[in-house]
């Protein structure tokens, strides 16, 4: 419902963060500071030893997390004490899902103060007893979409979804990009109405998510560019980047940016 | 192609196996099924098939009476001489049959994983004789104790790409070829290299390594004019278990499936001292399937450990998975010195250096003779060439 709710504010700026790096300690006080900064939703990653879906740099930041003592537990604890200034939503991998017990783990989000799940090697038609977990506990199930998604298989994951649609922004894995291809264009256009739309995977730059934005989308999702800053401990750097995002994408908009 | 998840059939072995993977890998791999699907029913392709196993990978392999062996035992012990397919295993029964898929699918490029070096070498064989790019992953560390095969790979005009992420073996490089394809599949191929993975990789390896089983069936009937009462198989991933195995799932035949025990069961928080995932593993999703993986109590994939380093994987497939639970295939473990026991007495007995991997198949049928019956098959699915370093500095250790 947050995250719904969220929504009806567009355009949204969400950032990914990989929880517990560069420490677990570190991480609520980050949550606070990209909240402060614009990030309208925080995507909290939990690192796993085997992130298929993710290039270089989170696979990095994983390494650093799972070392400087991150696991589920920490997570939802440092998860609890992040503040509610912003909707948090997990991404994380499927087998750390299964390996905590599906209800269990969506029970833990919702006391924890997380509003929905990304589980990215996790398509609908695998997804449905978590799907009924997330429902008994109010956590909204967040699918996505590709751009090689055919049409029926997206009107599909268009409907399973809750929260929003994570549209993947171009083929391949995590990782900073320079450009906006024409396939992430008429993947947002081929979303059905009333759906909501937010995109990521190599965005990274305040010009690609005013961008997407203009091309129809509610939400830019940055994700590898912020956890690289992080990783050269650049936080100032870091919050000017998600000002600078969350500006660009309100002029897209062709609305004032509302940065408190 | 616009294929559903629903349109494939053969998902799911009971509650295993399935399509865990990013959404950008679920169409190349509904694609491939559907591929695969409508070759398995043409004839040409069948044919074609059957004469490169023929002429060029040397099938078949022999059914050969081991009778110093059987001596040794007290029983009558047959080796399925998987060892003399070209390339020195019988991953090229497999890299055929995916090249061929892959050429008909109109792709031009393979990537593989490889751990010891045999998938890897079996895919440069194919890439060179079918014609195409080829780039294989491989750890840091497997490239390092496989240099032989690094070479051979190369000789053949595949690039070998290091793999420096995670425990750098064979897990993150099929990790790492997972990542690339995802964003080459509309000219790539991703030729896995054993009966594990995301629908279509389970039931297809299985099916191109049934010809293990098949030819093993009719040469043992030929023989002994009966099947016989054990066969017994390594298990990496699966592919050489589940090639023998598959043709006999129906008879009562016992089905003994030897996974590396490594140093014994002892696991830290992160390192599993074996790779006895249907042994030591619970369930969990690995490499787009639900499957038996090595993993700490929060689901972090372990590091698994065997001297061979074809069994080196904290998965299996997901189809020796659900067979060991419903009990039609018996799991069972070979440690090191076990492995390394095989290895000797195949070479000393018979004059046959069998590969690592193998030689735990050998040495859990040396110590465990009863379990076998009166008539058994072992797979010895390739040779030891590439391991004599490997079994030298585990001597003087
Ligand atoms: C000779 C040999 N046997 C067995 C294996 C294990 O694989 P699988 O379980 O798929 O047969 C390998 C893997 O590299 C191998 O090279």
């Amino acid at each position: 419902m947050r995250i719904l709710e969220a929504f009806s504010h567009s355009p949204l700026l969400i950032v990914y963060i990989c929880s517990g790096d560069p420490s677990p300690k570190a991480t609520p006080d980050l949550v606070r500071r990209l909240a402060r900064a614009g990030a309208d939703i925080i995507e909290l990653g939990l690192p796993h030893s085997d992130p298929i879906a993710d290039g270089p740099t989170i696979q990095a930041a994983a390494q650093r997390a799972i070392a400087a003592g991150m696991n589920t537990d920490v997570y939802f604890d440092v998860a609890s004490v992040a503040g509610d200034a912003v909707p948090l939503v997990f991404m994380g991998y499927y087998n750390m899902v299964y390996a905590r017990g599906l209800d269990r783990f969506a029970k833990d989000c919702k006391d924890s103060g997380i509003s929905g799940m990304i589980v990215p090697d996790l398509p609908p038609e695998e997804a449905s007893p978590l799907k009924d977990a997330c429902v008994r506990h109010g956590v909204d199930l967040i699918f996505l979409a590709a751009p090689n998604t055919p049409p029926a298989r997206l009107k599909m994951i268009s409907e399973e979804t809750s929260g929003f649609l994570y549209l993947v922004a171009r083929k391949g894995v995590t990782g900073a990009r320079s450009d906006v291809l024409q396939d992430t264009r008429d993947l947002i256009a081929r979303v059905p109405e009333g759906v909501p739309k937010a995109v990521g995977f190599g965005i990274s730059t305040p010009e690609q998510a005013a961008d997407v934005i203009r091309a129809g989308a509610d939400a830019a999702i940055v994700g590898s560019a912020c956890v690289d800053l992080i990783a050269k401990g650049e936080i100032e750097r870091l919050e000017r980047l998600v000002k600078d995002m969350k500006e660009a994408i309100a002029r897209a908009k062709g609305k004032a940016p509302i940065v408190c | 192609m616009n294929c559903q998840i629903e349109n494939a059939a053969g998902i799911k072995f009971g509650r295993y196996g399935g399509l865990f993977v990013p959404e950008t890998l679920v169409q190349p791999l509904l694609e491939l099924a559907e591929a695969y699907e409508q070759m398995k029913n043409s004839d040409e392709f069948h044919r074609e098939l059957k004469n490169l196993l023929k002429n060029f990978a040397g099938r078949p392999t022999p059914l050969y009476y081991a009778r110093n062996l059987s001596l040794e035992l007290g029983r009558k012990i047959y080796l399925k001489r998987e060892d003399l397919v070209h390339g020195g295993a019988h991953k090229l029964n497999n890299t055929l049959g995916q090249g061929l898929v892959a050429k008909r699918m109109g792709k031009t490029r393979l990537i593989a994983e490889t751990g010891a070096g045999q998938h890897g070498v079996a895919t440069a064989i194919v890439g060179a004789n079918l014609g195409f790019e080829t780039q294989i992953y491989m750890g840091e560390v497997d490239i390092e104790r496989q240099k032989m095969n690094v070479y051979r790979m190369e000789l053949m005009g595949a690039e070998v790409i290091p793999v420096r992420s995670g425990s750098r073996t064979l897990k993150d490089a099929i990790n790492e070829a997972m990542r690339d394809w995802a964003s080459t599949f509309e000219h790539t191929h991703y030729l896995l290299g054993t009966a594990a993975g995301a629908h279509p990789f389970p039931s297809m390896v299985r099916d191109f390594q049934s010809v293990i089983g098949d030819e093993a069936r009719r040469q043992i009937s030929e023989a002994e004019g009966r099947l016989p009462d054990s066969i017994v198989a390594c298990v990496g991933g699966g592919s050489n278990a589940m090639g023998i195995f598959a043709p006999f799932l129906k008879d009562d035949v016992r089905l003994l499936a030897v996974e590396a025990g490594g140093r014994g069961p002892g696991k830290t928080d992160k390192i599993a001292d074996n790779g006895a995932s249907l042994g030591y593993g619970t369930d969990g999703v690995l490499h787009g399937a639900l499957t038996k993986i090595l993993q700490d109590p929060y689901g972090q994939i372990l590091e698994s450990y065997s001297v061979a380093a074809g069994l080196d994987y904290p998965g299996v497939g997901p189809e020796l998975a659900y067979l060991a639970e419903t009990g039609r295939v018996h799991p069972r473990m070979a440690d090191d010195k076990t492995a390394i026991r095989g290895f000797r007495a195949l070479s000393r007995l018979e004059g046959i250096i069998p590969a690592l991997e193998s030689a735990h198949a050998i040495g859990y049928a040396m110590s465990e003779p009863d379990a076998l019956g009166e008539l058994t098959i072992i797979n010895v699915s390739g040779r030891g060439d590439k391991d004599l370093a490997t079994v030298m500095d585990y001597e003087n250790s």
